[in-house]
């Protein structure tokens, strides 16, 4: 598996989440994804960044061109904070369910945009939050 | 923080999403529209979303706060103009945008609006 970094940056504002955004729109658009795969995977990088920021207090998230099986090709997104961390996994996934006043949609709606998805998450040390979509 | 102009056409006010839209602008635009119903007795207002390339959950929440809102002043809210890639991904997202009126173009919007209206 090959991987060629294709971007990172800080998340510390909220200016930070748009430019997360044309980020990931850059890296998808010169990576060959479709316009409507590009939108998902900005859109699910939108969310995972504005929780990076909202409840991890601030990280960082770093955009990689991987290589899978078979020689598919995919943008990876890793989504770093030493936030709080989430002390259920399970309950920050269920859809609808959030520890503020949001929709509780981040999550679980950001899995279903991409093809691969991995929260990891310590009480006290902070979370990370891959994400990977292979080109179709 | 950029500032998204509202405009008086008629009865209806219209806001023209031409940014990358970033939370602050999201809060600042529904004060001030709700601010904008009020000042012009506005009975409609549309909000042309055909220069955005994304919706997340907090901008698509953003429409349902402003309709329920405007709906309280006595307006109606139509959004127009929603990419197809944007429609795919906020169905998959699982966003409903409850309460939201849609239509394809500004002028399909306006056309709503009107015959919601009638001759009231
Ligand atoms: N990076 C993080 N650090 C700590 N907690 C997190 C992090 N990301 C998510 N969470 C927790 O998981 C919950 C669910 O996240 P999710 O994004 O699904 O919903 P939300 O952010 O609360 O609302 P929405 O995204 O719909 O506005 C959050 O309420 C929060 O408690
Ligand atoms: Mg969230």
């Amino acid at each position: 598996m090959t991987i060629e970094p294709a971007g990172e940056m800080p998340i510390s504002g909220n200016d930070d989440v748009v430019r997360v955004r044309q980020l990931v729109r850059t890296a998808a658009a010169s990576a060959g994804f479709s316009l409507v795969d590009q939108t998902k995977i900005v859109t699910a990088a939108s969310e995972l960044a504005r929780n990076t920021l909202v409840h991890g207090g601030g990280g960082s998230v770093g955009i990689d061109q991987t290589v899978g099986d078979r020689g598919k090709h995919g943008l990876r997104i890793v989504f770093t904070d030493r936030g709080p961390g989430i002390p259920d996994l399970e309950q920050a996934l269920v859809e609808g369910w959030s520890s503020g006043n949001g929709l509780g949609l981040g999550l679980s709606g950001t899995r279903r945009l991409v093809d691969e998805f991995s929260l990891e998450s310590e009480p006290g040390e902070g979370t990370t939050v891959t994400v990977v979509k292979w080109i179709r | 923080m950029q500032q998204i102009p509202i405009l008086k056409i008629g009865r209806f006010l219209l806001v023209s999403i031409q940014i990358d839209l970033q939370d602050q602008t999201v809060v600042a635009l529904q004060e001030d529209l709700a601010d904008s119903i009020v000042k012009t007795g506005a009975r409609g207002v549309i909000i042309d979303i055909s220069a955005v390339d994304i919706v997340d959950s907090y901008i698509g929440r953003m429409f349902s706060t402003i309709a329920a809102m405007s709906r309280l002043m006595d307006a109606e809210t139509v959004v127009v103009g929603m990419r197809p890639a944007v429609a795919i991904t906020l169905v998959e997202l699982g966003l409903s945008l409850d309460g939201v009126r849609t239509a394809l173009d500004l002028e399909q919007g306006m056309r709503l609006l009107e015959s919601s209206l009638g001759d009231r």
